[in-house]
């Protein structure tokens, strides 16, 4: 319990709850249940991302290809919608979900094959991806009318007053927290970020481990693709325009550490809640919507330089070791 | 039986590879090649791509961009990344469109425009060498707080009128076709090459990106050299703010938005490791120009620019990926 | 299956096992067997082929030729995985262990207990750690992050890593080299339960006393090749030396004739919060100045200090009697200190750059104008000190990283001549590199120590010490333990110094 207290995830919590005490000050009714959950809801695609990128980050590697790989997903439902209205919107959310796979997967394999850096990798995967969006698409919109109202309505339903969106992220949040705790994969993505040379010795393969990484980071972008296109109604070739940063604001926030080995699940959902209150907060405070972009990049910058980590040198003195 | 008399010691010679040798299957003769078979598909493709003016106009296209990517190149050989290049150009233009409101005149925009480059380039400095934060993470942040301060100032709105003999920094030209960015773009091509092939400032910045800790034990004042490269990028980011904005006529914070991801791809299909340690000039500015010749030659056949952006990442990938493809067939090993 | 009269057979067997790298030959032909319910010690110097061997048996390098039996069957060990399977599990010689994870995890990373869907049991892998760490005699919660630990406890751990596994073949590689008097007792302890647990053990260990105590059976590896094995108590310790180092001590040594000059440097209080503390001595011009004590004693991080690469807490230099202040290695290099570091690969050469780039790199001054480089400035000055070297290299344009490891250190050392310097400090500077190149590197520091040049030389090889130097200063755990001249100084003295034996041998 006093190693919780400590951490970095309940600064950053406090920090959360200090935000919605204040903006509740000026406003009433923000810190209200309701708000909250709306606040969640908006925020779960966030969250989403933020954590398929966590895995990346802690393997040593950064996707920034989740942003287009989420609008061409989210391009190709809403036109397999437009056209052939029939198709349940499960199929389409696994259309969804492959497509995702594929792309990261696509990623992962150049990452692990080729050995080429990732951040050159999905720089170039991310204009590639965003670019076929527009091949596919022709340029051309898919308006709210031209979707059928199931495949508008599956993230909005509403199960125990909570919408269908917020349910599938808390969803995600229980799969990552047993899926990283718990697993082999889970626990070896830290070893392959904290001490890759390491991991070879308790046989870790280090390429592979990476390569699921972005896999699974791309099927839950991909995952994203249909959720935000469905929630906002509108497909175009630049939905999520450089939203790929925002993503990677959020793991830092929460303390994912971009040198590998080092976060936590919490971490990476606390700091997607923390931009997505800012977001909220803003407006009801009476702030303009303009201050958020400097808020969260002010927030990076004093989370990595709270975050520092001072390399330990040996210690060999009797003394300074007891 | 000593070996300080010299006589015993073999013969090491200086070179081992004819120049021209090694030249030949340099990087920068790849990319010369694909930029040379470009240039001719765009010719054969449209009959306007050879016609001066719009060649001339075609290098609006890079220029700005590639006075910035020099700039980045020495940073990421140097081991470093400055993501907030566009965020720098946003938050000095603005600064500029707030300073002409006042009638500050052209002399004064120039003053501000350097100066808020400097000003950031250094934030980036102080936060990356004085505190040792990864470039990376802190540059996504200070990429947020500049632009985002653009956004604070400006909103929804635009600054526009900005006095009419500032337009020249944009849009002037000096002689004929050629445009004053270009002969910027030259200009900075030939200084930053020399910088980095022929003085001591730039065998520092490899040995640096090589190997930080070896590059220390030789009594280089690492942090130093990587300060001066922060600098360096945020007076060229400046610099491309100046005439950005001086083209445009008008600054709206989403001025260059994402033009971090382009000029990174510029440095690194130029041929510099993203790991850092290698890379040339020469190779960034072959790789302006193709970028720049893609751009034009598809834009004349009406291909939308999104259409080109693939190009460019296909590009990206392939030259690097092609080189380890074929090692892996042949050794089964990539490295 | 006890000690028999009957010959057992072995669990693990080498034959003929020859492992390349590039530049180098680390293991040729080489055979080893180990036998259930034994502990057979590994010898040899340093870059003699023992961790490479360790790297083969645990699946991390393949051997380009040669068999692995295991049981009498012929296998391959192409995953660390694949050897664990086959009950091989290593306690290596650098902590491979990860700071961000819990002690319990570390232990079991890769092999964790499963509990339901498969999933790891958190549980049990806490309690099946505490029962671990009870077993090699650690009093360390499970739950703890490793970074929290000090670095005999980090050992002790990874031992308790070893044991995790189902293991019929336990290497140690200097498994007591961190650990205090009491903690390697219990390790010894631990060794005659593994031993009677009927485990194979391979001994991998630099102290001759402890070989004698617990061995059963030794192999020496000298240069890459096996080159004695038999029993332990058919060997008395001088002759394992002298199979060991393979020659006799002044036939590889240049002879020296030493007159040392007036003292040209002073350390006085050097200190630092957690790694060394109060180191004074001075140094005489001429003088060869030999820095013995076991791995992790703090040498390397006390020349490093001087060198400004790290700052100390507190001290004060003399050079040349005025008080220098070094806070920078351009500091240092500017009044004439440099250092010539263990790691060549990560704080010496830059092996991507070529040949002539490295030596002239602190010297850019001297061969520039105005800041513009000069290349035949560069070549020639590269020239002058690298064939004083007798360098062997394709040309002066060739990748550092492409030359074998004398040659690499022939480049550094040519590096910081350059710089004509006044005192020049030497850590291992003979560590993995082959015989030739030894030699010339002998020579040519007592060439230095000659012509003027004072030489602090670190070194963990006591013939090297002996040999080399004209006084010894031994270090343990951050502090000067003791200082000898060399005449009539024995290994027994050192390694008594070094160890903390005094006590123990009164």
């Amino acid at each position: 319990m006093s190693r919780f207290v400590k951490s970095r995830e309940a600064i950053l919590l406090a920090a959360i709850v200090a935000l919605i005490a204040l903006v509740e000050t000026r406003f009433t009714g923000f810190a209200a249940p309701g708000n909250l959950a709306r606040v969640f809801n908006d925020t779960s695609i966030l969250i989403i991302l933020a954590l398929g990128q966590t895995l990346v980050i802690l393997t040593r590697c950064i996707d920034l290809s989740q942003a287009s790989n989420l609008a061409l997903t989210g391009m190709v439902t809403a036109m397999l919608n437009a056209a052939h209205p029939g198709i349940p919107v499960v199929v389409l959310i696994a259309v969804a979900v492959a497509l995702g796979l594929l792309m990261g997967a696509f990623n992962g394999l150049l990452v692990w094959k080729l050995d080429i850096p990732p951040i050159v990798v999905t720089l170039g995967t991310l204009t590639i991806y965003r670019g076929i969006i527009f091949v596919v698409s022709g340029g051309a919109w898919v308006n709210s009318h031209e979707m059928s109202a199931a495949y508008k309505a599956f993230p909005r339903a509403d199960i125990l007053s909570l919408p269908v969106m917020s349910w599938i992220c808390i969803a995600v949040i229980a799969a990552f927290a047993v899926g990283v705790n718990r697993t082999a994969l889970g626990r070896a993505l830290y070893a392959v970020g904290g001490n890759p040379g390491a991991a070879v010795y308790t046989g870790i393969d280090v390429g592979r481990t990476r390569f699921w990484a972005f896999v699974i980071a791309g099927g839950l972008a991909g995952l994203c693709g249909y959720l935000w296109v469905s929630r906002y109604a509108v497909a175009y070739t630049d939905v999520a325009g450089g939203f790929e940063l925002d993503i990677v604001a959020a793991c830092v926030i929460g303390g994912i550490s971009i040198s590998g080995g080092l976060g936590t699940v919490t971490g990476a959902v606390l700091g997607a809640l923390f931009l997505g209150t800012i977001k909220n907060a803003l407006p009801v405070a009476g702030i303009s919507p303009f201050w958020q972009m400097a808020i969260s990049g002010a927030a990076i910058i004093v989370a990595v330089t709270f975050n520092r980590r001072r390399a330990p040198g040996r210690v060999i003195l009797k003394e300074a070791a007891a | 039986m000593s070996i300080a008399e010299g006589t015993r010691a073999r013969h090491v010679p200086d070179r081992l590879q004819s120049r021209s040798g090694r030249i030949l299957r340099s990087w920068e003769v790849l990319l010369g090649g694909i930029a040379i078979a470009i240039f001719i598909v765009n010719s054969l493709a449209s009959p306007y791509f050879l016609d001066p003016w719009n060649l001339s106009d075609a290098t609006f296209n890079f220029t700005e961009k590639a006075m910035i990517a020099f700039a980045m190149a020495l940073l990421i050989i140097a081991g470093e990344i400055d993501l907030s290049v566009a965020g720098i150009i946003a938050l000095a233009s603005t600064a500029m469109g707030w300073a002409a409101q006042y009638e500050a005149g052209a002399a004064g925009l120039i003053c501000i425009g350097l100066g808020v480059g400097v000003i950031c380039g250094a934030f980036n400095g102080v936060l990356v060498t004085r505190l040792g934060l990864p470039s990376i993470v802190v540059t996504i942040g200070t990429m947020s707080l500049f632009r985002g301060i653009s956004y604070i100032v400006l909103g929804d709105q635009a600054f526009n009128g900005y006095p009419s003999d500032f337009a020249f920094f944009g849009r002037g030209y000096v002689f004929w076709v050629i445009s004053f960015e270009l002969v910027l773009f030259c200009t900075f091509a030939a200084i930053y090459g020399v910088i980095l092939h022929a003085t001591n400032f730039g065998r520092q910045i490899y040995a640096i990106g090589n190997n930080p800790t070896a590059a220390t034990f030789a009594g280089i004042h690492v942090a130093r050299v990587k300060m001066i490269l922060f600098l360096l990028t945020g007076v060229m980011s400046g610099i491309a703010a100046i005439c950005l904005t001086a083209r445009l006529g008008s600054t709206r914070p989403s001025i260059a938005f994402a033009w971090e991801l382009e000029v990174v791809t510029m440095v690194v299909l130029g041929g510099v490791s993203i790991l850092g340690g290698a890379g040339s000039i020469l190779g960034v500015v072959i790789a302006a120009l193709i970028m720049g010749m893609v751009t034009f030659g598809l834009g004349l056949l009406n291909v939308p620019g999104i259409v080109m952006s693939i190009f460019i990442g296909a590009l990206l990938i392939g030259v690097i990926a092609l080189p380890r493809l074929i090692r892996l067939s042949r050794t089964g090993r990539v490295a | 299956m006890k000690n028999g009269a009957m010959p057992a057979k072995p669990v693990l067997r080498l034959d003929g096992i020859t492992k390349r790298f590039p530049g180098v030959t680390a293991l040729s032909e080489v055979e080893l067997a180990l036998y259930p319910g034994e502990v057979t010690a590994l010898v040899g110097e340093n870059g003699a082929g023992k961790s490479t061997l360790v790297k083969i048996l645990t699946g991390i390098h393949q051997p380009d030729s040669g068999r692995i039996e295991v049981d009498g069957i012929e296998t391959r060990l192409p995953t660390a995985t694949a050897a664990q399977e086959h009950g091989i599990t290593a306690i290596h010689q650098e902590t491979v262990l990860f700071d961000e994870l819990t002690v319990a995890e570390n232990i079991f990373l890769g092999h964790a207990p499963r509990g339901r869907f498969g999933l790891i049991d958190w549980g049990r892998m806490r309690s099946e750690a505490t029962e671990l760490l009870t077993r090699v005699g650690a009093d360390i919660d499970p739950a703890t992050p490793l970074r929290d630990l000090g670095i005999a406890s980090k050992h002790l751990v990874a031992i308790a890593r070893a044991l995790s596994v189902d293991a019929r073949v336990v290497i140690m590689d200097e498994p007591t080299a961190s650990l205090s008097q009491t903690e390697i007792e219990e390790l010894y302890d631990l060794v005659e339960r593994l031993k009677s647990d009927g485990k194979a053990i391979l001994f991998i260990s630099h102290k001759f006393d402890e070989i004698f105590r617990i061995a059963d059976r030794y192999t020496v590896f000298r240069d890459g090749e096996r080159v004695d094995a038999g029993m332990i108590r058919d060997v008395t310790e001088d002759q394992l030396v002298t199979r060991m180092v393979g020659r006799s001590m002044e036939a590889i040594f240049p002879r020296r004739h030493s007159d040392p000059g007036e003292e040209i440097l002073r350390v006085a209080g050097y200190s630092h919060p957690t790694e060394f503390a109060d180191i004074n001595f001075g140094l005489r011009r001429g003088e060869i100045l030999g820095f013995y004590g076991l791995v992790g004693a703090g040498r390397s991080e006390f020349m490093q200090a001087l060198f400004g690469a790290t700052r100390p807490s507190r001290g004060a230099v003399k050079l040349d009697g005025r008080i220098a202040v070094i806070r920078s290695p351009a500091e240092a290099i500017a009044r004439g200190i440099v250092y010539v570091p263990e790691d060549r690969g990560r704080q010496g050469a830059i092996s991507a750059m070529p040949i002539f780039q490295n030596v002239t790199l602190p010297s850019l001054s001297q061969t520039s104008r105005n800041g513009f480089v000069r290349i035949a400035e560069e070549l020639a000055l590269a020239r002058r000190y690298t064939e004083r070297l007798d360098l062997r290299a394709a040309s002066l344009d060739q990748a550092v990283g492409n030359l074998s490891g004398g040659n690499q250190q022939k480049v550094v050392i040519a590096k910081w001549l350059a710089t004509k310097p006044k005192v020049i400090i030497l850590d291992e500077p003979t560590k993995g590199i082959d015989v030739g190149s030894k030699a010339a590197v002998h020579e040519f520091m007592a060439e230095l120590a000659a012509d003027g040049l004072s030489v602090i030389m670190v070194s963990s090889e006591i013939p090297e010490i002996l040999g080399m130097s004209d006084r010894v200063i031994v270090m343990r755990d951050g502090r000067i333990a003791a200082e000898f001249d060399r005449e009539g100084l024995t290994p027994e003295q050192l390694v008594r110094a070094a160890a903390g034996y005094e006590e123990v041998a009164a």
